[in-house]
C-alpha cells in the first residue's frame, strides 16, 4: 500500500466515525482558545481533540467570544485596543470593533447583539451595536473593569472592576448602574446561572467566589477554597462556568493549578480537579459535557469530562493561552 | 536613611520655609459635566447613576459624601547627583504614586460616596517636620504619608502618638524601625533592608550562585545593608567569600576622563578574589556600585545595590496585570512609576480600601481594618499584601530586576513557611523585638 493510499483509507476511517458522532449524542463542536503571548487562536475540535489550525490575529488576543450565529468570532486584541471580528468559514479577519483602549473581556445580549466589552485601562463598559458596528453607550465603571455578565433575560449586565472592588449592575436599557455590590480583592469574572437568581463573581486575590442574590443585591454565600498542599496565597479564583440545570459549578483557581468542583445548590467544594499550570478562562460544550480550561503557564488547554468529573485530555495550544469559548453547533 | 551630617545639615536660611499646603483634588468630579455633556452631543441615554449615587432619584446630596484627606509629608534631604543621569530623581517621586491612588480611591468613591483628598507638605533640608506634621494633623489629617530619614520618621512618630493619626513609613528602608524602634502608630509600606536582602539573596541560591565576593562602601548605610546581606546569607545557604572596601570617598561625580580611571580601578579593586559566583555590591550611597558591573576582574555578574537589585517595584514589571498600573501612571505623570511610587500608592490605596470596606472614615475602624486579618489589598504582585501585626511592616513579594527588566520575583520555589512565603522575607514574628506601646 503506498503511503498516500494509506492517507486517504485513515481519512475514509476518520471521516466514518464523524459521521457516525455527528448522528449520536456526542456532537463535535468547534473550540477557540487565545494565546495572550502568541498573538494567535488556535482552533481546535470538541471530539478528536485535535488542532484544526492556528489563525493569527492582533496583540495580545484576551476575551473572545463567538457570535450567537457562530459565524464570526469576536476577539480582544488588547495591545491593539480593538476588538477584531474573524469570519470562522474563512478565518479571515474581516473586521474591528470600536472597542475603545486596551478591550480585556466582551459578552453578548442573549438576543446576539450588543456586545459589552470592559476596557480595562479607561474605567469603561463599552457597548457596541454589532449589526452596524456603532458604540451605543460607554458606562463609567471601577477602576480596571474585566469581568462582564449578562443575565439570561437581558436586563442587567454585570461589570467586576478589579481595584474598585465591585460587581456593577447596569440596566441594560439606560445604561445606568443601580447597584454596586463590594465582593472580594480583584474580582476578575461574573457568571450568571441560566435561572438569573444568582451571580457568581471570583475575586482572584482574596482567593473566593461570592455568589450574590441577584434579586436583593446581597452577597449570600462567600465561597473558600482550601486544597491540602497548596499555600492559601496561591488559591485565585478566576473562570466561573455553572452549568444549566444548576447543579454543578467549575471555578478555575489559577496557580492553584485546579479546577473546583461545587455543589451549586449547598455552595460546597465537592472536588478540585487538577489541570495545567495558572487556570483561568473556562468554557462548556454545547451539551456541557465537556469543560475546557486554558492553562497559561503550561501552554495547554485541559479538557474536563463534566459527568464524571475526571480530565480526560490535555491539549497543548499556543503561548500562554487565555481565552476560551465554544461553537454552538 | 540614617543620613551623614552633611545630608542633614540645615538648609541656609535656617527659617520654617513650608509651602502652603498644595491642596488638589482629583477624580472624577470636576470632569463630570464634560463626560455628561459628552455623551449627549454622542446620543447615548445620559448617565446618571453617577450624578445620583447608589441607584437613588433626585438630586445629589453632597452632606451625604464622606471626605477622607490624606497627608503626605516630605522631608526633603540633600543627595548627590545619581552616577547615571538616567536614574536622575523626578521631583514628584513618591507623590505621583500618592496622586494615582488617590484617583483609584476616589474612582471607587463615587460608588460608595467617599472623597479623598490629597495634601502634600514640603519641608525642606533642616526645615521643622514636626511642625509641618502638626499642621497637617490640625487640618484634619489622620492618615499621613511620611518620606523622611528614620530619625525624623520616630520624631513625627512620638509628636502625634497620643492621636487618632496613622503614619506610613513610605521610604525608610532601616530596621530597626521594624525593630527596637517600632512604633504602634507607623505602618511600613517601604520594605526594609532585611526583606530586599532576603529576596535578593533567594534568588542567588535558587540560582546556585551561592558563593559572594562583597563589595562595600564606608557608610552606615552600606554597613547596614551589609549586615542584612550576612544574616540573609546565614538564612538561606549562601556564603560571603571574603569582604572588600571601596574607601574612595564622593567627589564630583562628573569629569572628562573619569571612565579611563575607573576602567583600571574596578578590575583591581576585585582582583585575585577567592573563587566565587557573583559579586554583591553594598553602596547605597551610588560612591561607585554602578561601575562594577563589566569592569570585575573575574566575568562575574553583579547583584546588591549594583546590577541585579531587588525593589518594590520596577517600571518593566507587567505581570499579574501590573501593565494596567503601569499604563495608567505613565499616562498621568508623563514618566515611569520607580519604587517609592509605589510604595506611595500602597499606602493610599490602603486607607481607600479600608474606607470602603468599613463603609466609612472613621479613624479607628479603618485603622483597626488595615491591621486585622479581613484586609488584603491587590497590588499587581500576584498575591495580596497585608500588613504584619507584630511590626506594622507591608508583606510583600519583591521584584529582582536588572537595569531594563525584572528577572524574577521572590520568595522563591522551595523556601518554606509555615504561615505564608512570604514571611521568609525580611524580620519574622519569633526574631522581632518589636514591642508595641500603647
Amino acid at each position: 500500500m503506498t503511503r498516500e493510499t494509506s492517507r486517504r483509507g485513515v481519512l475514509a476511517v476518520l471521516a466514518a466515525i464523524g459521521f457516525v458522532f455527528s448522528a449520536g449524542p456526542a456532537a463535535a463542536y468547534t473550540v477557540y482558545v487565545s494565546n495572550e503571548k502568541g498573538n494567535s487562536i488556535t482552533v481546535l475540535d470538541s471530539e478528536t481533540f485535535e488542532v484544526l489550525e492556528t489563525l493569527p490575529v492582533g496583540q495580545r488576543p484576551r476575551g473572545i467570544k463567538l457570535t450567537k450565529d457562530d459565524k464570526h468570532l469576536l476577539v480582544c486584541a488588547s495591545d491593539d485596543n480593538t476588538v477584531q471580528m474573524v469570519d470562522v468559514a474563512t478565518r479571515e479577519i474581516v473586521g474591528d470593533l470600536p472597542s475603545g483602549p486596551d478591550p480585556e473581556l466582551l459578552n453578548l445580549h442573549p438576543s446576539g447583539s450588543p456586545v459589552y466589552v470592559a476596557n480595562e485601562d479607561d474605567n469603561l463598559l463599552t457597548v457596541i451595536d454589532l449589526n452596524d458596528k456603532k458604540v451605543l453607550a460607554e458606562v463609567i465603571v471601577g477602576v480596571e473593569p474585566e469581568g462582564v455578565g449578562v443575565s439570561p433575560d437581558g436586563k442587567i449586565v454585570v461589570v467586576t472592576s478589579e481595584t474598585t472592588n465591585m460587581a456593577h449592575f447596569i440596566d441594560t436599557e439606560s445604561y445606568e448602574i443601580t447597584d454596586n455590590v463590594l465582593v472580594g480583592s480583584r474580582p476578575r469574572f461574573a457568571e450568571f446561572t441560566a435561572d438569573g437568581k444568582h451571580l457568581w463573581v471570583s475575586s482572584e486575590v482574596a482567593g473566593t467566589v461570592s455568589v450574590i442574590d441577584t434579586e436583593t443585591r446581597k452577597i449570600i454565600k462567600k465561597i473558600e477554597f482550601a486544597i491540602p498542599g497548596v499555600q492559601p496565597e496561591y488559591i485565585q479564583p478566576v473562570g466561573v462556568r455553572v452549568t444549566k440545570d444548576g447543579s454543578k459549578a467549575f471555578v478555575a483557581l489559577g496557580p492553584a493549578n485546579r479546577v473546583a468542583v461545587i455543589n451549586a445548590k449547598t455552595f460546597e467544594v465537592e472536588d478540585y480537579l487538577l489541570v495545567g499550570k495558572r487556570v483561568w478562562q473556562l468554557a462548556f460544550t454545547p451539551d456541557q459535557k465537556l469543560l475546557f480550561a486554558t492553562n497559561g503557564v503550561s501552554n495547554d488547554v485541559s479538557v474536563i469530562d463534566v459527568p464524571n468529573l475526571k480530565v480526560v485530555k490535555s491539549i497543548p495550544v499556543g503561548r500562554a493561552p487565555w481565552g476560551v469559548t465554544v461553537s454552538q453547533e | 536613611m540614617q543620613a551623614r551630617k552633611c545630608d542633614d545639615r540645615p538648609g541656609p536660611a535656617r527659617r520654617l520655609r513650608f509651602q502652603s499646603i498644595r491642596k488638589v483634588w482629583f477624580g472624577i468630579w470636576p470632569v463630570l459635566p464634560v463626560i455628561f455633556t459628552l455623551l449627549l452631543v454622542l446620543g447615548a441615554p445620559p448617565y446618571l447613576a453617577v450624578a445620583q449615587g447608589q441607584g437613588g432619584a433626585g438630586a445629589p446630596d453632597p452632606d451625604a459624601i464622606t471626605t477622607i484627606p490624606i497627608g503626605y509629608l516630605k522631608q526633603e534631604v540633600k543627595r548627590p547627583i545619581p552616577l547615571s543621569r538616567l536614574n536622575t530623581e523626578p521631583d514628584d517621586l513618591g507623590i505621583a504614586g500618592a496622586q494615582i491612588a488617590l484617583k483609584d480611591n476616589n474612582t471607587t468613591g463615587i460608588f460608595t460616596k467617599q472623597k479623598f483628598a490629597l495634601d502634600v507638605e514640603d519641608v525642606p533640608p533642616g526645615g521643622d517636620a514636626v511642625q509641618a506634621l502638626k499642621t497637617l494633623v490640625a487640618s484634619g489629617h489622620r492618615f499621613i504619608l511620611v518620606d523622611a530619614p528614620a530619625d525624623v520618621l520616630m520624631r513625627l512618630s512620638d509628636a502625634v502618638k497620643d492621636q487618632d493619626v496613622l503614619l506610613f513609613n513610605i521610604s525608610a528602608t532601616d530596621v530597626r524601625l521594624r525593630q527596637e524602634d517600632c512604633r504602634a502608630n507607623v505602618l511600613h509600606t517601604a520594605p526594609d533592608r532585611t526583606m530586599l536582602a532576603d529576596a535578593l539573596a533567594q534568588y542567588l541560591v535558587w540560582k546556585k550562585w551561592p558563593r559572594w565576593l562583597v563589595v562595600k562602601g564606608v557608610f552606615p548605610e552600606d554597613l547596614a545593608y551589609l549586615d542584612a546581606l550576612r544574616r540573609a546569607a546565614k538564612r538561606f545557604g549562601g556564603t560571603i567569600v571574603e569582604e572588600r572596601e571601596y574607601e574612595e570617598t564622593p567627589g564630583a561625580r562628573r569629569s572628562d576622563t573619569g571612565h579611563q580611571q575607573i576602567q583600571t580601578q574596578m578590575p583591581v579593586l576585585t582582583q585575585g578574589a577567592p573563587s566565587y559566583d557573583v559579586v554583591v555590591v553594598a553602596d547605597e550611597k551610588e560612591v561607585f556600585g554602578p561601575y562594577v558591573p563589566y569592569r570585575t576582574w573575574d566575568p562575574r555578574p553583579v547583584a546588591g545595590t549594583a546590577g541585579l537589585k531587588a525593589a518594590s517595584w520596577h517600571p518593566a514589571h507587567e505581570q499579574w496585570g501590573a501593565t494596567q498600573m503601569q499604563n495608567r501612571f505613565q499616562r498621568f505623570a508623563k514618566r515611569f512609576m520607580l519604587p517609592l511610587d509605589y510604595q506611595a500608592w500602597v499606602a493610599v490605596r490602603a486607607v481607600g480600601e479600608g474606607a470602603s470596606r468599613v463603609g466609612s472614615g472613621d479613624f479607628e475602624r479603618i485603622n483597626a481594618y488595615l491591621r486585622g486579618d479581613e484586609f488584603d489589598l491587590a497590588a499587581f504582585k500576584g498575591q495580596k499584601v497585608t500588613f504584619r501585626p507584630w511590626d506594622g511592616q507591608l508583606r510583600q513579594p519583591i521584584i529582582i530586576a536588572g537595569p531594563d527588566m525584572p528577572v524574577s520575583t521572590s520568595p522563591q520555589e522551595g523556601f518554606l513557611h509555615e504561615r505564608t512565603e512570604l514571611d521568609t522575607l525580611g524580620i519574622d514574628q519569633p526574631e522581632s523585638e518589636c514591642r508595641f506601646q500603647r
